[in-house]
């Protein structure tokens, strides 16, 4: 199906998110849409999706002009979309999850669980999508989910994909197996709106580009027609440096030392096995990993959050095992989650408390027990423009801000207060280029004010663009720690589990 | 959720066109709002009412005026008791009568509804009220016949074991949860069990039991451990009210204005956050109930130092469930509480002046209640009902977003 948008406008209050936008996707097209945090584009989607109401502009598809009052419109008219936030309900199957509001019934208006069960075998098959139809999805990594959220589209008959970052959380070979399904997908006639902000990813996959800006279209172009440097200017409106600079470190005396340390879930699976590791204060190490061989669980001992079974965690010499995360944020510990929404945010509150979330209780945010509301506002107001978080102001709840905007502000928050350690969980997941060189940079800087820096990142790039030292993890130990100069393929091997190069 | 705009620099380039003041106005009123939404509810609820009463009653659409004219009578004022007072000069107190009985009324809706509403907004569901009001007014009926001393200090006595009793019937719940994970709102239905029992044993026993009587009747609290009427001339309106209000200012600033209600508040949003953070949800969770309690508490000290003044038999239960509804009708918010608890407090006092004086049964205003929170829990209905536009941002509105499981 061939999809037009002319001249979507979307307003939201004062602020213009989407502005005379113009967009045009073939059949068998896969359609890159690109552009800076808070440019527009899950709006655009939205809009596109029945999820939110254009004020001005017109849907064509195939030519006739549509009205989406809702999704349900949407789909009837062969639109799907899969979510930058994903929207499963965690604890039924992936079958369950495929036909909810669509789903197969017997006679009597009973639920057909088998029927449902053939049927995702069917597109699983057909599409080369393989998921288990009785998983519950809570139990499925981040990649099969998002296999659930395209089948569910592919299950009511989705003619044009929408997929928002779904790249954003899956480890390279996820991605590989998902460019896979993309380009079957094409091949069958079926169009796909992909939005990414990994430029990479998009010379890959792409057969037309549009960059947003502003809530404009600022140009269309082709893989063909330019490069990785090209397209980030086009995004941001300058050139960005896509390479880290830094100087050598200088590490100092060790920071964090883990001796031994081992964790054992509720299940009773080692997920973290006798790990020992060393940070110094100055030094970047970059901790590499398939995502799932425990890197997330260590952040979280790291703080406090889960409690190791035996083994120490020494900052600064002392004993933070058994630290509460109050305990481990006082002693100096500060903490990027890998899960903004689920971790690191509170949606509904304002992003200046939101700003304030670990040192509400102190001053200048606090004077015995009271808070002060003017200190928490200008702070926020100023942190609004330190970090370029796109909102209308410091007031508005978090959640309203776009995916890249809500990790700056978590970002923001950990490196606004002094600290020894910083553990940095995927700290750049959703950025623009523009704000990855940003994050990168005062990364870097904190490292030389003599921080010891733990960086956990499933980015092959990140790791050997930041890393002075970088720790391989498989399977909850650590394989060998090798400078970033190792090659991408040994480190690779390493991250499957070879030992460390002779 | 405020629909104002700040004007601050948008990203956005450019601002097309501003739509102007009146159509601003025109909107704010369509958009369905949680203020308007609720009024509407009340209009409802009324309209739902006056077609019960035509039905029930037989009576014609004047019935329905009578009836709710006496309901107004009996709850705001009575224009011939006003007309009279001011023609004679007398009569004053009963011209304001209508008004001191919704206030009583709504004096422990105000405590327990700001109990509720407390938890609420942490993400603690304390269905306890039964319960906590009975413990708070046994724990006040013991210090107020236990011990003979001077007023001043006797009845802050009172006061402070009635907010004791309910603290601790709260406090339990509390650290079953944060202990071994007991859901609280199965504990405390139950402790509302426990301790309507443990009040009719205690009134047929000494020394709670009203001495010479083999009735379930409690020994009565001397004078000096009673709340003082606000006005001569027998309103019965009291400090508990006086009280109940500087409990709304003081719930108000502790949630919107102090570090503890702001961890309250994050943690009933995203406890995970709040972990990360390092605020420790166990310990809110224990000192929201046990506060909880102790705010459901004074709902029973207020009613029986106030206008009682001794226990009997289930005592003031209801005033716990109702709490539940006025907290919901208060969206958790102290303000409207206290508006929801006055509205309560007025359908009451009118309802039983309605029947007094028109014969149309007084749980017609059980009715109008129910439908009332029924209009509210579902704003989508009422924004069908009267074709409301959403609000910018707002994709539905949603009250209670959690869950009870978890
Ligand atoms: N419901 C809303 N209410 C108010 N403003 C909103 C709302 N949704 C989005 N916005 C604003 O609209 C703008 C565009 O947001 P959008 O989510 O479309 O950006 P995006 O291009 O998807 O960015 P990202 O790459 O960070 O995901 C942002 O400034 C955002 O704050
Ligand atoms: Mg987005």
């Amino acid at each position: 199906m061939r999809l037009e948008l002319a001249g979507v406008t979307k307003r939201f209050g004062s602020l213009v998110a989407n502005d005379h936008v113009d967009l045009t996707v073939e059949a068998g097209e896969i359609h890159c849409l690109l552009g800076e945090n808070g440019a527009g584009k899950s709006t655009l989607m939205n809009v596109l999706f029945g999820l939110q109401r254009a004020d001005e502009g017109e849907i064509r598809v195939d030519g006739a002009p549509v009205r989406f009052a809702d999704p349900g419109d949407a789909i009837a008219h062969g639109i799907g979309m899969v979510h930058q936030h994903f929207m499963l309900v965690p604890v039924f199957t992936a079958a369950d999850n495929v036909v909810l509001g669509f789903e197969p019934t017997r006679s009597g208006g009973f639920l057909d669980r088998e029927k449902a069960r053939e049927d995702i075998r069917r597109l699983s098959s057909e599409f080369g999508l393989e998921v288990d139809p009785d998983a519950v999805v809570e139990d499925l990594p981040v990649g099969l989910q998002q296999r659930v959220e395209i089948l569910k589209a592919l299950h009511r008959d989705a003619n044009l994909l929408i997929l928002d970052e779904p790249t954003a959380v899956l480890t390279p070979q996820e991605t590989e197996s998902l460019f896979a399904i993309m380009r079957g997908l094409k091949e069958t006639g079926r169009s796909i709106l992909f939005i990414t902000h990994k430029l990479k990813e998009v010379l890959a996959v792409a057969d037309r580009i549009t960059v947003m800006r502003l809530g404009r279209v600022v140009g269309t172009t082709t893989p063909a027609g330019s490069g990785e440097h090209v397209l980030a200017s086009m995004m941001v409106g300058r050139d960005v440096e896509l390479v880290v600079h830094k100087d050598d470190a200088q590490p100092g005396s060790p920071v964090l030392q883990l001796e031994g340390l081992t964790v054992t879930d509720e299940r009773g699976v080692t997920v973290i096995d006798a790990v020992d590791l060393e940070v110094r204060a100055g030094e970047i190490v970059a901790l590499a990993g398939v995502q799932g061989n425990g890197q997330t669980e260590l952040a979280e001992a790291l703080l406090g959050l889960t409690q190791p079974s035996s083994g120490r965690i020494l900052l600064d010499g002392k004993d933070i095992t058994r630290a509460t995360p109050r305990e481990a944020l006082r002693a100096g510990i500060a903490y990027i989650p890998e899960d903004r929404q689920a971790e690191g945010l509170v949606l509904d509150m304002s992003i200046a408390d939101n700003l304030v979330l670990d040192v509400h209780d102190r001053p200048p945010f606090a004077h015995r027990g009271a808070r002060d509301l003017t200190a928490v506002r200008e702070s926020g107001e100023h942190k609004l423009q330190e970090f370029d978080i796109r909102a209308r102001s410091a007031e508005v709840p978090v959640g309203t801000l776009s995916g890249g905007n809500q990790q700056k502000v978590v970002v923001a928050r950990e490196l606004s207060r002094p600290v020894r350690l910083l553990v940095a969980s995927q700290p750049t997941r959703g950025l623009d280029v523009g704000s990855i060189e940003y994050v990168h940079r005062r990364i870097v800087e904190e490292r030389d004010k003599g921080v010891a820096v733990l960086l956990v990142s499933s980015e092959l790039d990140e790791i050997l663009a930041l890393g002075d030292r970088v720790a391989v993890m498989y399977r909850g130990a650590i394989v060998g720690v090798v400078p970033p100069t190792t090659g991408r393929d040994r480190i690779g091997l390493m991250m499957a589990g070879a030992g460390v190069p002779a | 959720m405020s629909t104002t705009e700040a004007p601050a620099p948008a990203p956005a380039p450019s601002t097309s066109r501003q739509p102007g003041r009146a159509e601003r106005i025109a909107r704010r009123v369509t958009e369905a709002n949680l203020a308007v939404v609720t009024v509407l509810a009340v209009v409802l609820g009324l309209f739902v009412g006056a077609i019960l009463i035509v039905v029930t009653t037989g009576q014609s659409f004047g019935g329905v005026g009578r009836a709710y004219g006496a309901l107004f009578a009996g709850s705001i004022f009575s224009p011939s008791a006003v007309g009279h007072a001011i023609s004679t000069g007398h009569g004053w107190s009963a011209a304001f009568t209508p008004l001191s009985e919704t206030f009583v009324a709504a004096t422990p809706l105000i405590f327990a509804g700001l109990g509720v509403a407390v938890g609420f907004s942490t993400g603690v569901f304390n269905i306890g009220g039964q319960g906590q009001v009975i413990a708070g007014a046994i724990c006040a009926t013991y210090v107020g016949f236990g011990v003979d001393l001077p007023v001043w200090i006797h009845l802050p006595l009172v006061v402070a074991a009635g907010a004791a009793g309910g603290a601790v019937a709260g406090f339990i719940p509390g650290l079953l949860k944060a202990r071994t994970g007991a859901h609280e709102v199965i504990v405390t239905i139950m402790l509302n069990y426990v301790f309507l029992y443990l009040l009719s044993y205690l009134l047929v026993t000494a020394p709670l039991q009203q001495p010479g009587q083999s009735n379930s009747i409690s020994r009565t609290v001397p004078q000096s451990g009673r709340l003082p009427h606000l006005f001569s001339g027998g309103l019965r309106v009291n400090g508990g009210f006086l009280l109940a209000l500087a409990a709304v200012a003081g719930v108000w600033w502790l949630m919107q204005r102090s570090t503890l209600g702001f961890r309250f508040r994050v943690i009933g949003s995203n406890p995970l956050a709040g972990r990360a953070a390092g605020m420790d949800a166990k310990m809110a969770t224990i000192l929201v109930l046990t506060l909880s309690g102790a705010l459901v508490g004074l709902a029973g000290m207020s009613t029986l130092a106030g206008t009682d003044f001794f226990l009997s038999t289930g005592y003031g239960g209801a005033n716990g469930f109702n709490a539940i509804t006025v907290a919901l009708l208060g969206r958790n918010k102290p303000q409207g509480v206290l508006l929801g608890a006055l509205l309560f407090g007025a359908l009451t006092a009118g309802g039983r002046y309605m029947q007094a004086h028109t014969g149309v049964p007084f749980d017609l205003t059980a009715v109008i209640q129910a439908v009332i929170v029924f209009f509210v829990a579902t704003p989508a209905l009422v924004q069908e009902i009267f074709r409301l536009r959403s609000a910018p941002g707002e994709k539905k509105i949603l009250l209670f977003t959690k869950g009870w499981a978890g």
